[in-house]
């Protein structure tokens, strides 16, 4: 029978260099995609969820479970991401508007833009491209706080008093919070909200 | 129920996470109101495009990177540890110098007797003799014994008769 994550983490705190490595494969992936979708990029999401696993071991001496190791988890991935996040706008704001034009694809890096491709399946290509890229800006553009919950929400699938418990608000209020999200991805992504419900 | 209370349970019953009651009071409400009926047709929409974003995986070195921090990290030591050391070094050098000051504060010359020998050491070389003379002189089993110098007389007695 697979040891919970809090019989994990105490086994870490006791010691136990091979439960820390379980914790690690067990959360990585969830992480990784949490943070990547928080910060779009592939590289800084990693090295972000590095620091979580090393705050996460750093921590193992004075861990007590009083929650749900998830809860403890996604509250220090998201202080960080939105951290990231704070300062990535910062930088954002000093980059020169002479950057060359760039597309976006799906592991978060920029590549050229290239428009010159015969090959048959491309236009279908483009289109699922248009609609993942339009999804990821719908989720982007959304306040750091409302993105979190979202994310948390729908890919980690997390129960709403947990959620509450890592943006550190009420319930009702992450309720609030989350109703505000989804109706404003409601409202950007209309067109193809609008095809999804006929 | 009014659309205002709808508010905060459109989401949680498009996640199916409402109670058995909450849940028929959102569904008569559905039925009496489309605006209502759209908005949560369009939140299982936008839900649902969510789902299309593909998932990435960890890069192969990841597990290796967090591994080689987490080796880099010291070992968590308590305060005193860290203290303990330093302090043990400080006392072993308060006593040397203590040491050094008593030994060199003693006169060369007190410490030997007239003949070479030392004051102290011959108090130290009766000390078994003295604690030999207490055992002796409380000792019963002696007092049966004859007297050395009565017998001593009495052979010099019987030497003097046969001369």
């Amino acid at each position: 029978m697979a040891r919970s994550d809090v019989q994990l983490m105490l086994d870490v705190k006791a010691g136990d260099e091979q439960s820390f490595a379980l914790l690690l494969h067990r959360y990585r992936a969830p992480l990784i995609n949490f943070l990547y979708r928080m910060v779009r990029n592939r590289e800084q999401a990693e090295d972000l969820a590095q620091e979580v696993f090393v705050r996460v071991y750093r921590a193992r001496a004075d861990y007590v479970p009083s929650a749900k190791f998830t809860t403890w988890l996604f509250r220090i991935a998201t202080n960080l991401a939105l951290n990231s996040v704070r300062d990535n706008r910062r930088q954002r704001m000093e980059i020169s508007l002479d950057a060359p034009l760039t597309a976006d694809t799906e592991d978060g890096d920029a590549r050229p833009l290239d428009v010159a491709d015969k090959h048959p399946d491309i236009e279908q290509h483009l289109v699922e491209e248009a609609r993942k890229k339009m999804i990821r800006r719908a989720i982007e553009k959304l306040p750091e706080k409302q993105r979190a919950a979202v994310l948390l929400h729908k890919y980690q699938e997390l129960d709403y008093n947990e959620i509450a418990k890592i943006l550190e608000c009420s319930e009702s209020a992450l309720k609030s919070l989350l109703f505000r999200a989804y109706e404003t991805l409601r409202v950007e992504l209309a067109p193809l909200v609008a095809a999804g419900t006929k | 129920m009014s659309c205002d209370r709808m508010e905060n349970r459109i989401l949680p019953y498009v996640d199916g996470r409402l109670k058995t009651s909450e849940m028929h009071e959102v569904e008569a409400h559905l039925k009496t109101c489309a605006a209502c009926l759209l908005r949560v047709n369009e939140f299982r929409a936008v839900t649902g495009l969510l789902d299309e974003l593909p998932q990435i995986e960890p890069s192969s070195a990841f597990d290796i990177r967090v591994h080689a921090r987490v080796a880099a990290e010291p070992v968590k030591q308590s305060w005193w540890a860290g203290v303990a050391p330093s302090l043990r070094v400080v006392f072993a050098a308060a006593m040397l110098v203590l040491a050094t000051v008593w030994i060199g504060s003693k006169p060369s010359d007190s410490l030997s007797g007239p003949n070479g020998v030392t004051d102290e050491a011959q108090v130290v070389g009766d000390l078994p003799v003295l604690e030999n003379y207490d055992v002796l002189s409380n000792f019963d089993a002696l007092s049966d014994l004859p007297q050395q110098s009565q017998s001593d007389d009495a052979s010099q007695q019987d030497s003097n008769t046969q001369m």
